[in-house]
């Protein structure tokens, strides 16, 4: 039997590090049974998860594991008494999480050790590169192509388009680019990719490599992502050592070296020139297009730049076939597309299914909807280049035009999904805090409208917005999308222009009665104690972090509304209910 | 140079000999600089400009684009406060008036006894788990402003039991 903990960043942040350890400390030469880790399987919300395997059977899924389990744990499994610990099995409408998707990208996350090169080859692991080492370059793109597949990065342009351009761009010298910098708030798959599945990644970017004639390959890698980079790092050594990277790969005669680079955080780096001024050491302002990177790319050769969950899915389609991955999907979006839907839903976690399944279906059906039993308002795709689209739309389905013509885009596939309690101008002046802060400054438009889109979404939510602001956002969203140089101005006023769409209401609410309908700007409510029900019981009083509140033991007490900073520490903690917010 | 180099500098050539004293590694050459040193000092960025023949200004230029790099040591712990999307959505407003309110610091600021350094980040990716803070190497999930706050005090506890 062997034993698997689970061991990604969430798992390890919920604790499957210390849990790894117990069960070993707990193990003994005696023991038949093995102890192994794997990647990320993509069910956060259940984390840290322990998985028994007899041979390649999964036997028994165990979920939240403490430390204070491994007793448990190593005595059933020396016992073959699994069913003694039932109390740990994943529910049945847990499972229906994972049963519901469709796995390309994701397949070995989460099943295979990410540390160990034969577990992947295990899994046909490699045998695309194999098959691609018989094809030329062509073919490989003509397969791609037949796939149908679009950039996972946000934008959806056609992959073997981008490797046809740098393949016929002149030049001996050419380099394959991977986008690891995944900068959108609310993305984390292809931290999961990487961590869980690192050689599915290098094996598609070899391929990728082949296919465009690049000799040299680099990883744009998050240096947010420890993990990952430890992880990238073994594989990439692992790959060297048997021959998949260096010279005359395979006995084919092809050659190609990889490496990775860690980002230094910035989130404008996620724009390809930008990536490339910061791969050579610059600061990573983007640069004029044309001349684009399959002209003059990295060090001005021709360079071909993808995401990671592109990258991941390559190896699937030459091993499959092209036509099984354009099969599923709709007419303009082939494929599965990744999501991470996190925010208010009872499931949060990675989530692959084939384009065309309904926003409803992802946060209801698979994520289990809205936690605590409040109604879901909207949900925000794309990150700060995205727009939060509300319930209403919510039967649309997944497609780049579809999700585009309602103001958000696909993006990357972060879905952060908000409840009656999130504010919308809240929202929008988060992301336009984000993005103002990210904007490198190079163009006017971006590095001064965002600052000025900011100050006006500041006033608001402090209740000092002015008749005449939402017409003024408005014209200014419409003049930096127009005027901004690159991807990240251009789409930073989407947040605006879908809340404003969708929720103009909550924007007059804020202006006009200097009200928040959700309840969240803190300058617009005032926290109130119920005198009928303060019991005097001193607690929100001794929690108060600024001593705003007052009174005797067993008397009721009073906020003093001008120390208050709205902190919410006393109605957390008030056992009667007399604490409300106005 | 002369012979009275100190460990970090001795380090700090080695970290430029593996690079090739080359200006297409800067970044990676200041982040291991990071690494010796705990943050960037003035005269370092202009020994590095020096040794890779880029000018001083580009290299502060490099140094102050990038949210990684820090002129200014920092605390013994570095709190990393997720401001991302879900971590918004999920509260992390409040953690963050927690955190300041306890500690007495703003977001880049050091605490007096030089242990706490509060910095907010744009995303962890533990979204999962937000709201979500990282004290050096160790990610902390599912927070609330009491947790956040007990957290901070085992930090302290450390402390005092290491002292």
């Amino acid at each position: 039997m062997r034993v698997i903990v689970g061991q990604g960043s969430c798992g390890i942040a919920a604790g499957a590090g210390k849990v790894y350890n117990a069960l070993e400390k707990l193990m003994n030469d005696q023991d038949s049974f093995k102890l192994g880790i794997t990647g990320c399987i993509g069910m956060c919300f259940l984390e840290p998860i322990v998985d028994i395997y007899e041979g390649e059977d999964l036997k028994a899924r165990l979920v939240h594991v403490s430390e204070n389990d491994a007793d448990a744990i190593v005595n059933a499994v020396r016992n073959n008494d699994i069913a003694s610990l039932s109390g740990l099995f994943i529910k049945d409408e847990d499972k229906s999480f994972l049963d519901q998707q469709t796995r390309i990208a994701l397949r070995n996350c989460g099943i295979i050790d990410p540390t160990d090169i034969n577990s992947y080859k295990a899994r046909d692991g490699y045998k695309a590169l194999e098959k691609v080492l018989k094809m030329t370059p062509e073919e490989v793109i003509e397969e791609v192509k037949t796939s149908g597949i679009g950039g996972r990065g946000g934008a959806g342009f056609p992959t073997w388009f981008k490797w046809n351009a740098a393949r016929s761009s002149k030049g001996e010298e050419k380099y394959l680019i991977c986008n690891a910098d995944e900068g959108d708030p609310g993305a984390f798959m292809d931290r999961a990719v990487i961590e869980s599945d690192p050689h599915n990644l290098i094996e598609g970017m070899l391929i990728g490599a082949y296919a465009i004639g690049a000799k040299e390959a680099i990883v744009y890698v998050r240096a947010e992502y420890p993990l990952a980079i430890i992880r990238l790092d073994n594989a990439i050594k692992q790959a060297k050592e048997a021959g998949l990277i260096g010279e005359n790969i395979l006995g084919s005669g092809f050659s190609c070296n990889i490496r990775y680079m860690a980002g230094a955080g910035a989130f404008v780096c996620g724009e390809e020139t930008a990536l490339i001024e910061s791969l050579e050491g610059k600061r990573g302002m983007p640069r004029l297009k044309p001349p684009f990177p399959a002209v003059a790319g990295y060090k001005m050769k021709p360079s071909n730049i993808n995401n990671v969950e592109t990258f991941a899915n390559i190896a699937w389609i030459i091993n499959n076939g092209g036509e099984a991955f354009a099969a599923m999907g709709t007419e303009g979006s082939k494929g599965t597309k990744v999501f991470a839907v996190t925010g208010k839903v009872v499931r949060g976690g990675l989530v692959e299914i084939p384009m065309g399944q309904t926003l409803r279906h992802v946060i209801f059906d698979i994520a289990g909807g809205i936690r605590d039993g409040k109604q879901i308002k909207a949900v925000q795709m794309g990150g700060p280049s995205g727009g939060c689209i509300p319930e209403r739309l919510l039967d649309t389905v997944i497609d780049y035009k579809a999700l585009s013509a309602t103001g958000a885009i696909m993006g990357s596939g972060g879905m952060v999904v908000m409840d009656e309690n999130t504010c919308m101008v809240g929202m929008a002046k988060f992301f336009l805090d984000f993005t103002s802060k990210e904007s490198c400054g190079k163009c006017v438009h971006c590095r001064i409208g965002t600052r000025r889109m900011l100050e006006i979404l500041t006033n608001i939510v402090e209740g000092k917005g002015k008749e005449g602001d939402i017409e003024l956002l408005e014209e200014l969203c419409l003049s930096i999308k127009d005027g901004a140089l690159c991807g990240l101005g251009q789409t930073a006023p989407n947040p605006v222009l879908t809340t404003i769409k969708y929720f103009r209401d909550e924007y007059e609410a804020h202006i006009k009665e200097h009200k928040c309908p959700s309840k969240e700007c803190r300058d617009l409510l005032s926290y109130v104690i119920n005198p009928d029900k303060c019991k005097g019981c001193t607690l929100c009083a001794r929690k108060c972090p600024v001593q705003a509140i007052s009174g005797e033991t067993k008397q009721p007490h009073t906020i003093d509304q001008s120390k208050c900073i709205r902190c919410g520490q006393c109605i957390q903690g008030c056992k009667f209910d007399a604490i409300s917010i106005e | 140079m002369c012979d009275c180099k100190d460990e970090k500098i001795r380090a700090l050539d080695e970290v430029l000999d593996s690079y090739g004293h080359d200006s297409g590694n800067l970044i990676g050459i200041l982040q291991k600089t990071q690494d010796i040193y705990g943050y960037l000092p003035a005269d370092i960025i202009y020994y590095v400009a020096q040794q890779t023949g880029i000018s001083p200004a580009k290299v502060l230029g490099v140094a102050t684009f990038y949210t990684q790099f820090r002129l200014e040591p920092v605390g013994k712990y570095l709190i990393m406060l997720c401001k991302g999307t879900a971590c918004h959505v999920n509260g992390s407003d409040r953690i963050e008036a927690a955190v300041t309110a306890e500690l007495g610091i703003q977001n880049g600021e050091t605490t007096k006894d030089g242990l706490f350094t509060l910095k907010n980040v744009a995303c962890l990716g533990c979204c999962s788990l937000s709201p979500v803070m990282m004290i050096n190497e160790e990610t902390f999930g599912s927070l609330t402003p009491d947790k956040a706050i007990s957290i901070l005090n085992d930090f302290r506890k450390r402390e005092e039991e290491t002292a």
